[in-house]
């Protein structure tokens, strides 16, 4: 009894979070309410026995997911205000295709029944007295290493993707070149000088040789919006 | 078994799925809102998976779902990685303003 009671709560908080993250006006509280909608499922999946899933869901989602989303949203500072412009014009198409993908939905839902010889289909059986853990993690590690290592992989190529996307050379930024180094001649590098006592290196040009070059001003594209770095 | 009939997760997850949808549709202009909806459906898939795992007594659907919320994660990266590198080029992350490939 208290489970269903339980479930219609989080079941409703899940409802009312996910229509406030499609139509909230921040976009930051569109975050923290897909958050909520997340911590809501999580409980919806505890409530059907997948606790490791649940565990899951929030560490990857609450805890990476979401806040990055957070961090773009507010990185990026765009005037959400216009972003809102198109909202009553495209209210009638999405809510046209909103009813129609309800009532098909409902058309399955009504009309839906167990395959009377499915039980013989499953693939992996829940084991009894075991956690879901670890059975999740038997089942994992044997049947499905491929599933895994292929996730794996998804997971390697989109942060080489995202680092690739997102990096870029900038002239102020410093690496470390070997053929400068390695080309560097004593003439260039070392320098007599008598020091005065009680002087200051700094105020007779410092320890750096060659001497650094002044930094260049990076000029702002004019007309541009201000972040037009390519 | 679970304490919960299938039927109630489903109608969950059906509403989850169309909200998502419609807020595709709802923020034509706003790329961030339009991942987040996708977040949105691809719950509502693993919600669905959780359930008929459940109500089977198969983990394979949890397996599944463990996938999904793998391919969710890299696409949430790659996505916003993607809408970084275009307000950097173009200043502005209206999906109007795509259209650097004439398409």
């Amino acid at each position: 009894m208290i489970t269903q009671v339980l479930f219609y709560l989080f079941a409703a908080v899940l409802i009312v979070s996910a229509a406030m993250v499609v139509s909230a006006r921040n976009p930051v509280h569109s975050v923290l309410f897909l958050i909520l909608a997340f911590f809501n499922a999580a409980a919806l999946f505890l409530i059907a026995g997948a606790e490791f899933l649940a565990m899951t869901l929030v560490i990857v989602y609450v805890g990476a997911v979401a806040v990055l989303f957070l961090f773009v949203v507010m990185m990026l500072d765009v005037d959400f205000a216009e972003l809102r412009g198109g909202f009553q014009r495209y209210l009638p198409v999405g809510a046209a295709v909103g009813i129609v993908l309800l009532v098909e939905l409902t058309i399955v839902l009504g009309g839906w029944k167990l395959a009377p010889g499915s039980v013989k289909a499953h693939m992996s059986p829940t084991p009894a007295n075991i956690s879901n853990t670890e059975a999740l993690g038997r089942l994992l590690y044997t049947d499905y290493i491929f599933l895994f290592q292929a996730s794996g992989l998804v997971l390697l190529v989109a942060m080489i993707g995202a680092i690739v996307l997102t990096l870029r050379d900038r002239k102020t930024s410093r690496h470390q070149n070997i053929r400068v180094q390695t080309e560097r001649s004593v003439a260039e590098t070392l320098e007599m000088m008598t020091v005065e006592l009680g002087a200051s290196t700094n105020r007779s040009g410092g320890f750096l040789r060659p001497k650094p070059p002044e930094p260049e001003k990076v000029e702002e594209p004019a007309g541009g919006h201000g972040h037009g770095h390519h | 078994m679970m304490a919960v009939g299938i039927g109630h997760y489903l109608v969950v997850s059906a509403i989850l799925l169309v909200l998502g949808i419609f807020g595709i549709f709802l923020n034509r202009k706003n790329v961030i809102v339009i991942l987040m909806a996708i977040e949105l459906i691809l719950l509502a898939v693993n919600l669905n998976l959780v359930a008929f795992s459940a109500a089977q007594n198969d983990l394979a659907g949890q397996i599944l779902a463990m996938l999904v919320l793998t391919v969710a994660a890299a696409e949430a990266a790659i996505g916003l990685a993607i809408v970084v590198v275009y307000f950097r080029n173009r200043g502005s992350i209206q999906v109007e303003d795509v259209n650097l490939m004439k398409g």
